[in-house]
C-alpha cells in the first residue's frame, strides 16, 4: 500500500522538475463552478465528478481535472508564451469499479505557445518520458488532428461534416453516421414515411413544449436535403477506414498515412505537422523508431484533445489506468477564451501509480 | 437475529406482495393501527417483516440491513450501480409491471428514434442556447442509456412527480419515466420513441448478498425458497 505522504513527496519532486523546465506554479481552487464544466462536457461530467451546492454559488464541482481551470486562468490573465505546472488532488466518481480511486494526485505541465507547435509537443512528451524514466512503460501516441482534417475535407454537405465532427469522440455513433451517409444502412421506415408525406405538419395533435413548429419544419427540410444528397464515395470511405486502421511505429505510420493521403488529400497539411513533430521528438532524443502511433488513439474519453495525443501504460499491470496522458487542445482555448485562442499542449502524471509500480517491482 | 424481509409499506404494492406470499403459505400482515408501520409473519418461524418505502429497499438490501426485499427492478438498477454484486434476484412477482421509456411530444413528427433525438438536440441547442432537457427521476439509468446510444447535447432535469407535465410547462423538452398503460403519456400529448425502451420493470423479490446469515437464517431461507416453489 502506497502511503499518502510518499505520494505527496513524489508529486512535489516532480513539480520541481517541471518548474526547472520553465513551469510557473499554479494552484486552482478545489471547488470549480459547475456551469463551465457542464457546458463543456455535458451530462457525462455528472457521472464523473462530484457535484455539491450551496444557496449562494449554486452548483460547484470537486475539481475533476486541472486543465480547464488552468486554461481559464491563462485566457483571463496569462502572458504569452506561458508554461504552467501544478500538483494536487482531483476527484472522480467511481460507481462501477471499487478498485479505482475516487481521489488521487495529478502532477501536470501545460504549454501555451504560438511559435512552434511541433517543438512544444516534443517538449511536453520528452519531459514526461524523463519523469517516467526507469519504469517500464509503453508509450502510445496519436493525432486527432488528422481525422479532423479528413472529415472536414470530405466531399459532402457541411451538415453531414458537422454531424460527423460532433461525434468524432464517440466512435460507435461516428461509424453509424458514416455508414448512413455512405448509403450503407437502410433509412428507418419512420423517416421514409416522413419524407414521403405531402404535408408532414398537417397533424391535429397540439403543439406543446419549447421546440417550435419552425424548428420541426427546419429539421424536415434538412432531412429532405440529406435524402437528395449522394452518398460519401467508396474512395473516401476506404480512405477513412485505412486511416483509422494505421497502427505502427511513428516513421512507418507516417509512410502509411502518406499513402492514405492519395485518397484523402485533405490530410496532407496535418501529416506535415506529424512529420515536423517526429523530427522535433527525435531532436529531443526520443527514439521515434520505437514509439507507437495509432491513428485512432485518443478518440474516447479525451474529448478536448484535437491534435497530438499521448499516454503511458504499464503493460504488466493492465488493471491500472494510464500512468500519464496528455495532448494538444487548441480548440479548448477557443471555447474558453471569449473570442481569443492560443495553441496549447500539456498533460498529467499519476505519482500514486508510479509508486505502486515501483513497489510491485521490488 | 432473524431473517428480515423488507416490504413496501403501503398501497397496492404492499397488498399484492402480501397476496403473493399468502399464496405460498406465508402470511404477512400489519399490526396495530393502520398508521403504525409494524407487521407480523405467520406460517414460518424466524422471519421478521420490515415495512419500508419501496424506494429505500434497494439501499437496505445493499447495506445488508434486510436479507430479503420486494421492490421494482427499476429502483434496484437505478440506485445500485453494482446491483449484480449486491443483490440476487429470487423471483419476479408478476405485478407492478412498468417500462422505463423516453418520450417526446407527439407534435415532433420528425423524431421517432434516438438518432432523431440526437439530431434534434443538436439543433435545439443552437437555437435555444441550452441543451435539450429530459425530465426524470432515474438519473443514472437514463444518462447511461442516452450516452451508450450516442445521444449528446442533452441535460437531465430532476422531476420527482407529474413528470409528463414538464413538457407542456416548458421546464423540459422530453421525459424519461415509467409507464404501464401509456395512458398518462397520451393524455399529455407525448409519444414513446420507437427505440426508447430503457428497462422493463416489475416488482421483484431480491436477496441481499451483503447481509450476514446465521446458520438458522440460512435454514429459514432454504425453507422459504421451498415454499415459494408451491403456489396454493
Amino acid at each position: 500500500m502506497v502511503k499518502r505522504s510518499d505520494i505527496q513527496a513524489r508529486a512535489a519532486m516532480m513539480r520541481v522538475r517541471f518548474e526547472a523546465a520553465g513551469g510557473q506554479v499554479v494552484d486552482p481552487p478545489l471547488l470549480q463552478p459547475a456551469g463551465t464544466l457542464l457546458d463543456l462536457y455535458g451530462e457525462d461530467i455528472r457521472a464523473r465528478a462530484y457535484v455539491t451546492t450551496d444557496a449562494l454559488r449554486g452548483e460547484q464541482m470537486m475539481r475533476p481535472d486541472f486543465t480547464v481551470p488552468v486554461v481559464q486562468m491563462h485566457m483571463r490573465d496569462g502572458a504569452e508564451p506561458a508554461r504552467y505546472t501544478y500538483s494536487g488532488e482531483v476527484f472522480r466518481r467511481q460507481e462501477h469499479d471499487p478498485d479505482r480511486s475516487n481521489e488521487y494526485v495529478q502532477v501536470g505541465y501545460e504549454v501555451f505557445d504560438r511559435d512552434d507547435p511541433a517543438a512544444a509537443d516534443a517538449e511536453v512528451f520528452s519531459l514526461f518520458a524523463l519523469q517516467l524514466r526507469g519504469l517500464s512503460l509503453r508509450a502510445a501516441t496519436g493525432d486527432i488532428g488528422i481525422l479532423i482534417a479528413a472529415v472536414q475535407g470530405l466531399k459532402t454537405t457541411e451538415r453531414r461534416k458537422a454531424a460527423l465532427m460532433r461525434h468524432l469522440w464517440r466512435p460507435r455513433r461516428f461509424r453509424a453516421l458514416l455508414d448512413r451517409f455512405a448509403g450503407r444502412t437502410p433509412v428507418p421506415a419512420s423517416r421514409e414515411a416522413l419524407l414521403a408525406s405531402e404535408n408532414p405538419m398537417g397533424f391535429d395533435t397540439p403543439m406543446i413544449g419549447k421546440r417550435k413548429a419552425a424548428e420541426i419544419e427546419a429539421r424536415i427540410e434538412a432531412l429532405r436535403e440529406d435524402a437528395d444528397t449522394g452518398p460519401i464515395s467508396d474512395t473516401e470511405m476506404v480512405g477513412l477506414d485505412s486511416l483509422l486502421a494505421v497502427r505502427e511505429t511513428m516513421p512507418f505510420a507516417l509512410e502509411q498515412l502518406r499513402d492514405v493521403a492519395v485518397d484523402l488529400p485533405q490530410i496532407s497539411p496535418a501529416l506535415d505537422r506529424l512529420e515536423a513533430r517526429i523530427a522535433a521528438l527525435a531532436a529531443r532524443g526520443v527514439n521515434v523508431h520505437d514509439l507507437d502511433f495509432e491513428a485512432a488513439y485518443g478518440r474516447t474519453s479525451m474529448e478536448y484533445y484535437d491534435g497530438f495525443v499521448f499516454g503511458f501504460y504499464a503493460e504488466r499491470r493492465p488493471d491500472l489506468p494510464p500512468i500519464a496522458t496528455g495532448g494538444r487542445y487548441d480548440a479548448l482555448t477557443r471555447q474558453l477564451g471569449n473570442g481569443t485562442e492560443i495553441p496549447a499542449v500539456g498533460g498529467v502524471l499519476r505519482p500514486d501509480l508510479m509508486l505502486e509500480i515501483e513497489e510491485g517491482a521490488q | 437475529m432473524s431473517l428480515k424481509l423488507g416490504v413496501p409499506s403501503k398501497g397496492r404494492l404492499m397488498e399484492k406482495t402480501f397476496t403473493w406470499f399468502e399464496k405460498r403459505g406465508v402470511s404477512l400482515s400489519r399490526t396495530g393501527s393502520d398508521r403504525e408501520y409494524a407487521g407480523k409473519v405467520d406460517g414460518i418461524e424466524n422471519v421478521q417483516l420490515v415495512l419500508l418505502s419501496a424506494g429505500e429497499i434497494p439501499r437496505e438490501l445493499a447495506a445488508g440491513r434486510v436479507h430479503l426485499g420486494v421492490t421494482g427492478t427499476d429502483l434496484v438498477h437505478e440506485k445500485l450501480p453494482r446491483w449484480e454484486q449486491q443483490v440476487e434476484e429470487i423471483a419476479p412477482l408478476g405485478f407492478g409491471q412498468a417500462d422505463l421509456i423516453i418520450a417526446v411530444p407527439n407534435c415532433w413528427v420528425d423524431v421517432d428514434t434516438l438518432d432523431d433525438l440526437d439530431a434534434a438536440a443538436s439543433a435545439f441547442r443552437e437555437v435555444h442556447g441550452h441543451r435539450m432537457r429530459i425530465a426524470t427521476k432515474y438519473h443514472r439509468l437514463v444518462r447511461e442509456f442516452l450516452t451508450d446510444s450516442g445521444v449528446a447535447d442533452f441535460a437531465l432535469v430532476d422531476s420527482q412527480g407529474a413528470t409528463e407535465g414538464t413538457v407542456a410547462n416548458e421546464t423540459a423538452e422530453g421525459i424519461a419515466d415509467i409507464t404501464s398503460t401509456g395512458e398518462t403519456l397520451r393524455a399529455n400529448h407525448l409519444k414513446i420513441l420507437s427505440d426508447g425502451l430503457i428497462l422493463r420493470s416489475q416488482a421483484t423479490l431480491w436477496r441481499s448478498r451483503e447481509a450476514q446469515y446465521s446458520a438458522r437464517d440460512k435454514a429459514t431461507l432454504e425453507t422459504l425458497l421451498d415454499m415459494f416453489e408451491t403456489v396454493k
